[in-house]
């Protein structure tokens, strides 16, 4: 018997090249995918809404006024006889639905306004930046809510007052990360095949950069629902009788004194945990398709 | 058919005005690979990006005429030169890595000028990719297609690279070093699959490098440059074997050659000159044990010498007596 043995190979080694590395899976991130799960639970109750409640969010019924939570009125009624869990699932239908339309026209705007004054530079890019910081130097909330007061309340002047002032964030991060990406190479090596500024813009550069927008997009959208949910507080969102979150809390408040918790606590916590699962998606997203991170 | 009349290049700097590129004159036949040698900041890249008309925002041509087929570049308009980067010259790049978008797959990055320059639509742009593909030898074509540049080596990223660069069918490829960041295996595979793809499809070349042995391999002519002006120039094998600038001379000692054995490499003294407030006379003389008075005071344009070469020095003789004494020596 020799000396030495050689212990044969356990599994075959296959060769580096084809040896496939781990994909990232979404799920694998607890923050994104427990925003997600959450998310996907309230977007879903709020679409079936029609499913899962058999009342009318707004026909009035006087004789069932401020009812206590019972089996028939999961969350109790309000001063109008309105079961406040059926009002609950559609002002987030609408808020949910107000707030992931208003979000996609600053997405644009700023995206390519930023992307041009990255790129070019020069006085186009002077002339962007002064409006951004002009529009920056007010708080967002006091200018939505000054647009809209101006505008006359309704979602028309929800969508145009967050637009006008969202648009500036995408812009700046964009811009940033524009003046970054177009001293790499490949963007010589672009202009160096012929192609044109606006295809270098959108087919080469915008690949590169749009996860950050991506991202903030997650936490700007938990800033518009907050946005909308104050409006509708202030009696400036959508028009009652809709169901809106902002206004339900408002009406509510006038019965904290006698008990009627439920009327504002209940649409203040689903503002709260909408928000929350946004922020974790946001968070979660950052983690897994900012590049150069494994 | 490309020809470099007397480019002056300058870069508004912090500290002055870089004279980068100053009176350089350079002609590439059709089917000819011209190499263009320096150190760094010798003006090499600086030529190359002003014949493309991508000098960074700094940086203007102030004077000069860059000739293609008869048509000056140096007064055309971006969108015009735009018709002209990619269907009639293209660029190689050092490093493949970088000058690949990460997030694009390579099958598009290369089917891309074919549809903007060539007006194919998809289908047929991903097909000339794939033939590209199959050219610069790259295995599995269809499967690498939907691969994205970090999943190739450095090899077969340099080989995409030159697929992109031969997509639209140009007359010319510059190639700025595009072997320096490879191994020096690959870099031979590399340079005989561009001396291949040249020799097939008759494609002129300027090559770009510091590197003398890779000029020798794939180069019939050389330019020596030096502080931003020609040294020198002629066929590649006259040059570098028998050089008539003491610049060139210090470059071939500096080099290692195995045919031609010396006991130590010879550095060349000093240091590049500072291209703000360049030297007096022949930029080199401080830096050359052949400098006389006149090198400090006068100015050295090309001249003609016998066999189609020429040179910036005024005292080329000497480097003739010191080749013939390296030859004979140690």
């Amino acid at each position: 018997m020799s000396a030495i043995s050689f212990p044969e190979p356990a599994v075959a080694i296959e060769p580096a090249e084809h040896a496939q590395p781990r994909p990232r899976r979404w799920y694998r991130q607890p923050a994104l995918a427990s925003g997600a799960i959450l998310l996907g639970i309230i977007v879903a109750a709020a679409i079936a809404a029609p499913l899962l409640t058999p009342y009318n969010p707004i026909k009035q019924n006087l004789n069932d006024s401020l009812l206590f939570p019972s089996a028939h009125h999961l969350l109790g009624t309000d001063q109008l006889g309105r079961d406040t869990f059926t009002r609950l699932l559609y002002g987030l239908r609408t808020d949910l639905r107000i707030a992931f339309i208003a979000v996609l026209a600053p997405f644009c705007i700023g995206v390519t306004l930023g992307s041009v004054a990255g790129y070019f530079g020069g006085w186009v890019d002077v002339v962007l930046m002064r409006l951004v910081d002009i529009v920056v130097a007010f708080p967002f909330y006091v200018l939505i809510i000054a647009l809209v007061f101006v505008l006359g309340p309704g979602q028309r002047s929800i969508y145009i007052a967050i637009t006008l002032v969202g648009w500036v964030s995408y812009a700046r991060i964009i811009r940033g990360e524009i003046l970054v990406a177009k001293r790499q190479e490949y963007v010589l090596a672009a202009r160096s095949a012929g192609l044109s500024a606006v295809r270098i813009m959108a087919r080469h550069l915008l690949p590169n950069v749009i996860t950050q927008a991506i991202i903030y997009a997650m936490s700007d959208i938990v800033q518009d629902i907050l946005a909308i949910v104050t409006l509708g507080y202030f009696g400036l969102g959508v028009p009652p009788p809709t169901a809106d979150l902002g206004s339900m809390i408002n009406d509510g408040q006038n019965f904290l004194p006698t008990s009627h918790w439920q009327l504002t606590t209940f649409p203040g916590l689903a503002v709260v945990v909408v928000g929350l699962s946004l922020s974790l998606i946001g968070d979660g997203l950052a983690d897994l398709i900012r590049p150069g991170q494994s | 058919m490309l020809d470099v009349r007397d480019l002056h290049v300058r870069i508004a700097a912090r500290h002055g005005i870089v004279r980068a590129v100053d009176g350089v004159s350079l002609q590439v036949a059709a089917g000819e690979a011209l190499g263009l040698v320096g150190e760094s900041g010798s003006g090499k890249s600086m030529t190359l990006r002003a014949i493309l008309g991508v000098l960074p925002h700094e940086a203007k041509v102030t004077a000069g005429q860059i000739m293609l087929d008869g048509v000056d570049l140096v007064p055309l308009s971006n969108s015009d030169l735009n018709r002209i980067r990619g269907p009639k010259m293209s660029m190689i790049f050092q490093e493949p890595m970088s000058a690949l978008n990460p997030v694009m797959r390579v099958g598009h990055q290369i089917a891309e000028g074919p549809i903007v320059h060539l007006g194919y639509n998809r289908a047929r742009a991903a097909e000339r990719a794939l033939e590209l593909m199959r050219r610069v030898g790259i295995p599995d074509p269809e499967q690498r297609f939907r691969a994205f540049p970090h999943e190739f080596s450095g090899g077969m990223r340099q080989r995409v690279m030159i697929a992109i660069a031969l997509s639209c069918d140009p007359e010319i490829i510059l190639c700025d070093e595009p072997t320096t960041a490879l191994d020096v295996t690959i870099q031979d595979q590399i340079l005989r699959l561009l001396a291949k793809l040249c020799a097939e499809s008759g494609v002129s070349l300027i090559f770009v490098t510091h590197d003398l042995p890779v000029v020798a391999q794939i180069c019939q002519r050389v330019a020596v440059m030096y502080g931003g002006q020609l040294a020198e120039t002629g066929e590649v094998r006259e040059v570098l074997l028998d050089p008539r600038h003491p610049y060139t001379l210090g470059l071939v000692r500096s080099a290692p050659d195995v045919e031609y054995v010396r006991h130590s490499l010879v550095p060349i003294p000093g240091s590049p000159p500072s291209l703000v407030a360049p030297p007096s006379g022949c930029r080199f003389h401080p830096r050359c044990k052949f400098a006389e008075e006149d090198c400090r005071v006068q100015p050295t344009p090309l001249r003609e010498l016998p066999g189609g070469r020429a040179t910036a020095c005024l005292h080329y003789e000497r480097c003739e007596e010191a080749v013939a004494a390296d030859r004979i020596g140690p």
